[in-house]
């Protein structure tokens, strides 16, 4: 039995805050941890099958040109080498998140400089490490390829879904008492996960078994059999443990397609981890932007304008661009608005999503330019911001479903001791070091994803949860066990949590920052489905069962859930899927940073001495997982 | 055994002993997730050949303890949330091991005041002394937590 939820609008009820187990928001450790910490957890390249060879990807050398051809023959005389792989099918870059079909293809047209153009197989690591190496590449150069952001004869595109306007930006400027005019430039981004992108193929027949390290394995296998030109059915993905993914991994990599086409071709397992410096080349970076922001206020520092532009770099024919200006529309208020978004072509490895696609680089940004109109006008920073927050979204003017900005200001303010602060620069000393406090807000759109999830109650009155879902070190089996535990009043120790295998029902993926909330939602519903079928086979209405300790409470009744059961399991579907409150409320994680810097004034050197960060998450469903979100990940 | 003068003491153990606990992250020194014990000492095995080892006790994160019957450390890892995808996480227990018992003999480091004297066990000694270890998970505060927490055990 399924339930089904499509989110058109609040739900407006708390469900899990009526249920008594307790579990929800408990700090609990983490039930993959033992595994984690003695070794035994098993990514990618542990645990190879019998038989396994080993590939390595040989990469361009130029910027762009066309491969003509390999000295194929003096690589595969090396002792252990069974062959030299150059395959149509290869894929030249990582898929961008979500694509759902193959990246480009055709590996001979070259596009960047650490492009794979080929794989070498052999018995050992070693042995294809050292044919990858002297394998020489004889390419047509083409001189016509501009790499860098600023170079004129890069093509410039204009997209039109991508600039926007309301009131008159110029005319704001002009008239207001308080301006800002900067612009700004961020270096581009390596996700760099500590696990290297991996691969291990193994063919039964014409059924593909891929142990790897993704992020979205719905959107992987189907990806990986497009490259393929196979069944989406004849795939199988594995990724019970992700050694990190920060986006890198959401899309599937050269290496996955690589150990595929070479398993088939040699009749044995073939087993293919990107090296670190494959990581850097051939793994799809964040772009590197330009950015000019303007702001006008008024005597008060309240806004009247903002204009965002930003430039960003990608390969051509790639259809990403960094989403650098997605919270300005709605961050701060200001009747004159204007985005505008270009893309300069050029030849570098192309750029995709890393880690907070777009805010990670424009709200820093953003929140420079107000600090610099904070000093402009003399008004305290974080009053600034405060007089600025809009009471529904100002572009698309919808309201939001929650805002917790101002709140997030007055209490990072008040635990970091902002009002402390001396505002003049240079004043504070210790000795040759200089000190500064300084702070931002934090913003990030919220997404949900469609995402299945099954939840089964055994016989044994223990519960199974399965989902393709997969644990980047997010906590997703901490607090997928947790959501079932509190639904179905059980310790966490009765639930087991499956993931990461494409038999299992497809989930969101990791990504996004939307997978509790996707893939979580997914298994409350398997559970209520649960739930409801218990409450037929007692009679009762939903909102008079209790579960808790493993025992069904209903009136004056306590019976164990296993005699309900009666020798008999219980299955529950949970799908969810976005509707139409995406565009009736605008949604968004709001947070506040306070750092103190000290800066050595003789050797310039930086320390960041003490930093606070204040978020609005939302519902915290394991307060251990989520506070080692908030320091890293 | 019998392996490849080039394979390094890592991908022996990975490849060809089976014991995949010990990671390979950048396989060049730089990220510590190889980090095993050589003769007691810390050492990076992906920047070293297997061959030159041949005689030596190398105690790998599966020696250091098992589900069921883990170390101090583990246990204190887990406790402390000291890892997210935990793919540094051998190389961070195996290094915090011998690095505790580099504090007990007295070897100072970069950040210890008096060479002469006997190692503070702060925040900042711990950090010094872990920093060739990397987490892009970022856990380092938990990691630092959770070493102090061993270590003050030991200690009192
Ligand atoms: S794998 Fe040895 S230091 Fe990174
Ligand atoms: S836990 Fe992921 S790199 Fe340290």
């Amino acid at each position: 039995m399924a339930a089904h939820h499509k989110m058109d609008d609040r739900v407006g009820r708390d469900r899990l805050e009526e249920m008594a187990q307790g579990v929800i928001g408990e700090p609990l450790d983490r039930p993959e941890g033992e595994l984690k910490v003695s070794g035994r957890a098993t990514y990618a390249m542990d645990g190879l099958p019998a038989g396994c060879r080993h590939g390595v990807l040989v990469r361009s050398t130029v910027a762009k040109g066309r491969l003509r051809a390999f000295d194929v023959d003096s690589v595969e005389r090396l002792p252990g080498v069974r062959a030299v792989i150059a395959d149509d099918r290869f894929i030249k870059n990582p898929a961008q998140g979500m694509a759902g079909k193959a990246p480009a293809q055709d590996t001979r047209e070259i596009l960047f400089f650490g492009q794979p153009v080929a794989l070498v197989v052999a018995d050992t690591f070693e042995q294809a490490r050292h044919g990858a190496q002297i394998l020489r590449q004889e390419v047509e150069r083409a001189e016509d390829a501009p790499v860098s952001l600023d170079d004129p004869t890069a093509q410039l595109d204009t997209p039109s879904n991508k600039q926007s306007s309301s009131g008159d930006i110029d005319a704001a400027m002009r008239a207001s008492p308080f301006t800002i005019d900067a612009t700004y430039t961020t270096p581009g981004h390596a996700s760099a996960a500590m696990e290297p992108h991996a691969s291990v193929a193994t063919w039964e027949d014409e059924r593909l078994t891929l142990q790897a390290s993704y992020q979205m394995l719905r959107y992987n296998r189907a990806e990986l059999a497009d490259a393929l030109g196979i069944e989406e059915d004849n795939v199988r993905l594995l990724a019970p443990y992700v050694g990190g993914g920060f986006g890198s991994k959401l899309g599937i990599a050269p290496e996955a397609v690589a150990a595929a086409i070479a398993s088939k071709e040699l009749g044995t397992p073939v087993g293919v981890a990107m090296t670190r410096q494959n990581e850097f080349e051939m793994v799809l970076r964040r772009s590197d932007t330009r950015q000019r922001i303007r702001l006008a206020a008024d005597e008060t520092g309240r806004l009247i304008g903002i204009g965002h532009d930003a430039l960003v770099t990608n390969l051509p024919g790639e259809k990403f661009s960094e989403p650098v200006t997605q919270a300005t529309p709605f961050l701060y208020c200001g009747d004159n608005r204007a985005i505008g978004h270009k893309i300069a072509r050029i030849h570098r490895t192309p750029s995709g999503s890393v880690r907070a696609p777009g805010e990670a680089v424009g709200v820093t940004a953003l929140e420079i330019a107000i600090d610099e109109l904070a000093a402009a006008c003399g008004i305290d920073p974080v009053e600034l911001r405060r007089r600025n927050i809009p009471d529904q979204d100002p572009s698309k003017e919808i309201p939001f479903s929650s805002h917790m900005l101002a709140k997030a200001l007055e209490t990072g303010a008040a635990r970091f001791g902002w009002s402390k602060r001396n505002a003049s620069p240079g004043e504070v000393r210790e000795g040759e070091w200089l000190i500064g406090l300084g702070m931002a807000s934090a913003a990030r759109v919220n997404m949900l994803i469609e995402s299945k999830a099954s939840v089964t109650l055994t016989k044994q009155g223990r519960a199974t949860i399965e989902t393709d879902m997969t644990d980047i070190g997010t906590g997703t089996y901490a607090i997928l066990g947790q959501v079932a535990a509190e639904m179905l009043g059980l310790p966490v120790t009765d639930v087991e949590t499956r993931l990461g295998d494409t038999n299992l029902p497809p989930a969101s993926g990791s990504g996004g920052s939307f997978g509790a909330a996707s893939n979580g939602t997914a298994v409350f519903l398997a559970c209520e489905e649960i739930r409801q079928q218990l409450c037929t086979k007692l009679d009762c209405n939903p909102e008079d069962l209790t579960l808790k300790d493993r025992h069904a409470v209903v009136g004056n009744r306590r019976i164990p859930v296993v005699d309900i059961l009666n020798g008999e399991d219980i299955r529950g579907e949970g799908h969810v899927e976005p509707g139409e409150a995406e565009d009736k409320v605008r949604q968004a994680t709001y947070g506040s940073y306070f750092a103190e810097v000290a800066v050595n004034s003789v050797t310039g050197e930086v320390r960041v001495r003490r930093m606070l960060g204040v978020f609005a998450a939302g519902r915290i469903l394991n307060a251990k997982t989520a506070r080692s979100q908030c320091l890293g990940e | 055994m019998e392996t490849d003068t080039r394979t390094t003491l890592l991908d022996a153990l990975r490849n060809d002993l089976g014991l995949t606990g010990t990671k390979k992250g950048c396989d060049h020194g730089q990220c510590g997730a190889c980090t095993v014990l050589a003769d007691g000492r810390r050492i990076n095995s992906c920047l070293t050949l297997a061959c030159m080892h041949d005689g030596e006790e190398i105690v790998t994160i599966e020696g250091l303890g098992a589900p069921g019957r883990l170390s101090a450390l583990q246990r204190a890892f887990i406790h402390h949330d000291g890892f997210q995808c935990g793919y540094c996480t051998p190389g961070q227990i195996c290094s915090a091991s011998a690095m505790l018992g580099e504090i007990e003999a007295g070897w100072p480091s970069s950040v210890t005041a008096d060479v002469a004297g006997r190692p503070d066990l702060t925040a900042q000694e711990v950090s010094e002394r872990m920093s060739g270890n990397l987490c892009r998970c970022s856990a380092y505060p938990n990691i630092i937590e959770a070493i102090l927490d061993v270590a003050k055990a030991k200690g009192s």
